[in-house]
């Protein structure tokens, strides 16, 4: 009541503190940001509005560039789909069942976060490539992995399947034991719990980790541009073609790009802060 | 003699029980292996294979082959590389990720969110673009690359623009890592640390520095990881002038397009092993402080 | 629908965590599991759900072995400690779940299972929140759509799990007696576990006293309270008083005097007296009483709380005092219970014969 009282009567940016340094640490943070973050990025804001809406609307028609989004997003839409099953079997699995090796397999969720993606780029082509472990098998049906799109989902698949087993991984360790127990009370069989009750519950996570796994997947570029065979119009994706631009010298395409696909990642990141402030509002819970 | 009966027929009770009692709360003994193993399947052809595969071949031509193709001077100059724009990214999103969970994590003001969702923002950008706005800070057009140049500072294709890329892309791991684990712990150690007559890098050094060791070096190892592996970014910026600004991954790269796979494996195992030693420190760090894995999430 | 758990056994790893447990509960009846924590209640009541299996013996509903049946086929409700409500689904889709989830060929229609989560939300008084998600109730709130839930497959028996623990002290007063009401116009047969004894004293018809894996005493909350049969009830239940005493030709003796109660019958030997702190008269002399000197003396509410030193060995009783009566410290007060009962302290399976003067 009285601290209503006081911020009503006089607003205050900061409340006051004792702990000394808030001005130095503020002002660096600030600074540096700035200097390597958001200068950078409103230099791309300030070049393609200085390209003129008609110049890039021009450059973001060419057929090209949008055979490459399509490409960039399919392919991360199935990517993150696949992970949003998968994904979601291995977190269950490390989360509730004990099995030899499970603390190892545990760790190893994260190798796409630790390994270069240069490096898996190259390793997944190895194994996908026509007359590569895995590809061999699937090369007298006349399936090619690697150097076609079926490439870049695997690519896809490897780099943001951690951030789908991390996101639902902890909201599944909080399930209450009772949860299940109740519904068993109730005479819901084993099949009839984890269909109705565990995964709908999950769903916010879910959702979450499919945005997630969905954004990292659009932006990636290291891992895809080996496997991909990068043919226009067919199997090249959306930040390759920015790299090409720039090879040309042809910074005002290359920035139109850059536009489109910053804006796709504030569409991705509103999609999050939406699915929380649902799921806060609808379950109690944020990821 | 009576005595073993009984047991016997309290071992046979509990066998009946034991067929006939399922725990609500967990599956089949079979549909549990059964999802394991799908698991397992799936986990080794897109995560166990690839690693597996660095390894087989690099030594494809065995041990010699390897070792020659990394100790070529290109390679070692990518290494020294690595190792240089590490040494110059690690500490300063260090120091930047300290000051900012400082401010953020002890302090109360408006835009508090905002701020943590801009400190964000690197992580949600692809990793082209990073070089790419580089490109159009410094890049001829910009008015900024010719003054520098004029001043005798080359940063597009030269090492300082490959650390800046470096930088960008990393910014966020040591402040995200910190922000949550100093907000946790709250302003009462350091509080009754000033109150003790501490000034406030006694403050720091002694109270909240002990208590935020494990998260800084835990988000520190992310960085170093990160770091080392960039390719979207660099590779924008470089210029791929040989051993100039050839990082480890560009080198990867090159020695991959010439069809030198085995020498290309062969560097990509260097960073393959660092990626092993990230994890199982990430593994033991995760024991010792105790963390979840919810933050990392978002990397 | 009475229920007869028999000679039933539980361990886990090894320990036993219900001993040879027996108990009749009678169709109709509210039933409290009344005992500390690792008692064994919680253990008893999952047990006669079906969420966990007895190591040995059996659990009858009527006629039928209730443990040879899994949790789903065994039609009961429980009430979970925590509401365990389903929080994606609205309040009348948690109250439905049980129905849904039937086979088709006993599935009601889609109106029935809705007509039914109206009528029991009527039932816990909360009409008009149907659409509600879990976390937009309180804490009482969701205690009565879990209640609701349990009650809407009908089911034979209604386990509670601690069911008041998580509110808060007025919640809590205010729903026992709801649960009451309830429990009087459904006829469901009820077992709740507590370890709160106001709360087992107030609601139950009868209340099952547990202590360490094993029964104490099985009876009216009247008969718990007035004639408790051992020293863990004694001491459990309310407030008490012990007092290490002989037993020689039918005279209890405190030391080397006789404190003036009638044991005759009892044998003789050593034993514990108990007594509850406020049954007693203050006696002015003392020729057959227990004496003592005042060590601490507190006033709590409406009376006054005395710590007595007693005999030579200066044992401490607790007694209870109007608060008009001096109680200064090192002052000299003689009493004698008037409610007690002595419990021979070689193995309380041993002839024992409570009394009450």
């Amino acid at each position: 009541m009285s601290l209503a009282a006081t911020s009503a009567t006089r607003w205050q940016w900061k409340q006051p503190s004792v702990i000394p340094g808030f001005g130095l640490t503020f002002g660096f943070a600030i600074f540096y940001l700035s200097l390597i973050v958001l200068i950078p990025l409103a230099g791309v804001g300030w070049r393609s509005a200085s390209l003129g809406w008609a110049e890039f609307w021009r450059l973001a028609l060419d057929p090209r560039l949008l055979a490459a989004l399509r490409t960039s997003f399919w392919t991360s839409f199935v990517a993150a789909a696949i992970n949003a099953v998968f994904g979601v079997l291995v977190a269950w699995v490390l989360v509730r069942y004990n099995f030899p090796g499970r603390r190892i397999v545990d760790a190893a969720v994260d190798l796409p976060f630790a390994l270069p993606t240069a490096v898996a780029g190259i390793a997944l082509t190895a194994i996908y490539a026509p007359n590569g472990m895995l590809g061999s098998f699937f090369q007298p049906y006349g399936i090619r992995i690697a150097y076609s799109p079926i490439g870049i989902v695997i690519a896809l698949v490897f780099i943001s399947l951690p951030f789908m087993v991390r996101t639902v991984q902890p909201v599944m360790e909080e399930i209450s034991r009772e949860v299940e127990e109740a519904a068993a009370t109730l005479g819901a069989s084993r099949f009839q719990t984890v269909f109705r009750v565990i995964l709908p519950g999950l769903t916010p996570a879910i959702l979450t980790g499919f945005a997630l796994a969905f954004g990292r997947a659009v932006g990636e570029y290291g891992s895809v541009i080996f496997i991909a065979g990068n043919i226009p119009y067919v199997s090249e994706i959306a930040p390759l073609l920015i790299y090409i631009r720039l090879e040309e010298f042809n910074y005002p395409a290359a920035t139109a790009i850059g536009a489109i696909m910053l804006i796709l990642a504030f569409i991705v990141l509103l999609t999050i802060n939406l699915i929380q402030a649902w799921s806060r509002r609808r379950f109690g819970y944020g990821i | 003699m009576a005595s073993s009966a009984t047991t016997l027929r309290m071992a046979g009770a509990r066998n009946a029980s034991a067929v006939r009692f399922r725990d609500p709360t967990s599956e089949l003994p079979v549909a549990k292996w059964v999802l394991i193993s799908i698991a397992l399947v799936f986990l080794a052809m897109v995560l166990f294979l690839p690693l597996f595969a660095v390894f087989s071949e690099a030594l494809r031509r065995g041990w010699q082959v390897a070792f020659t193709a990394i100790s070529e001077p290109d390679a070692i100059a990518a290494v020294k590389l690595t190792l240089l724009i590490a040494a110059i990214a690690v500490p300063l999103n260090c120091i930047f990720g300290v000051a900012a969970a400082w401010a953020i994590a002890k302090f109360e003001f408006k835009g508090k969110t905002f701020l943590t969702t801009l400190i964000d923002l690197p992580f949600s950008v692809s990793p082209v673009i990073a070089g790419l706005v580089y490109i159009l800070l410094f890049g001829t057009g910009s008015f900024l690359g010719p003054l520098l140049n004029s001043w005798g500072l080359q940063v597009l294709f030269a090492v300082p623009g490959v650390v800046l890329a470096t930088i960008f892309v990393t910014f966020p791991f040591v402040a995200r890592e910190l922000i949550p684990l100093m907000q946790d712990q709250g302003t009462g150690d350091e509080e009754a640390a000033i109150s003790l007559g501490a000034s406030g890098w006694q403050a720091f050094w002694y109270v909240t520095l002990p208590n935020i060791k494990w998260g800084l070096l835990y988000g520190v190892l992310l960085c170093n990881a990160r770091a080392m592996g960039e390719f979207g970014a660099v590779s924008v910026v470089s210029g791929r002038l040989r051993g100039e600004t050839i990082t480890m991954p560009l080198q990867v790269e090159i020695l991959y397009n010439e069809y030198n796979f085995v020498a290309a494996f062969a560097v990509a195992s260097l960073l393959a092993l660092l990626a092993l030693v990230t994890l199982v420190l990430k593994a033991l760090l995760e024991r010792v402080y105790g963390r979840d894995h919810a933050a990392t999430a978002r990397h | 629908m009475d229920v007869r758990i028999d000679n039933v056994r539980k361990e886990f790893d090894r320990f036993a965590a219900l001993n040879d447990v027996s108990l009749d509960i009678r169709s109709g009846e509210l039933i409290a599991l009344l005992g500390p924590s690792g008692s064994g209640k919680t253990t008893l009541l999952r047990l006669i759900a079906g969420l966990d299996f007895p190591t040995s013996g059996a659990i009858y509903f009527g006629d039928e072995e209730a443990s040879r049946k899994t949790v789903q086929e065994r039609n009961i409700g429980f009430v979970f400690q925590h509401y365990a409500l389903f929080r994606h689904m609205t309040v009348a889709e948690n109250i439905g779940f049980g129905l849904k989830v039937r086979p088709s060929a006993t599935r009601p229609p889609r109106s029935e299972i809705r007509r039914r989560a109206s009528e029991l939300l009527d039932l816990v008084q909360l009409s008009g929140l149907e659409g509600r998600y879990p976390s937009q109730l309180s804490g009482g709130q969701r205690q009565r759509v879990a209640l609701a839930r349990a009650l809407a497959i009908e089911p034979r028996v209604l386990l509670l799990d601690e069911p008041f623990g998580a509110l808060d002290a007025q919640v809590r007063r205010e729903l026992r007696r709801w649960l009451r009401e309830i429990h009087d116009s459904t006829g469901h047969t009820t077992v709740f576990v507590t370890h709160d004894q106001e709360e087992a004293l107030e609601l139950a018809d009868r209340v099952v006293v547990m202590s360490q894996g094993g029964i104490e005493q099985v009876g009216t909350p009247d008969q718990i309270y007035d004639d408790p049969t051992s020293p863990f009830v004694y001491g459990f239940i309310g407030d008490s008083s012990e007092l290490p005493v002989k037993v020689e030709n039918g005279q209890v003796w405190l030391e080397d005097r006789a404190i003036g109660l009638d044991a005759s019958g009892v044998s003789d030997g050593e034993a514990l007296l108990y007594f509850r702190p406020h049954d007693i008269e203050l006696l002015d002399g003392c020729g057959g009483c227990v004496a003592g000197t005042v060590a601490a003396s507190r006033r709590v509410a409406g009376m006054r709380r005395v710590e007595l030193e007693v005999g030579g060995s200066r044992h401490r009783v607790e007694l209870e005092l109007p608060t008009e009566q001096a109680a200064a410290e090192k002052s000299r007060i003689a009493f004698r219970p008037k409610r007690w009962k002595l419990f021979p302290i070689a193995g309380r399976s041993g002839a024992h014969l409570p009394r009450a003067a």
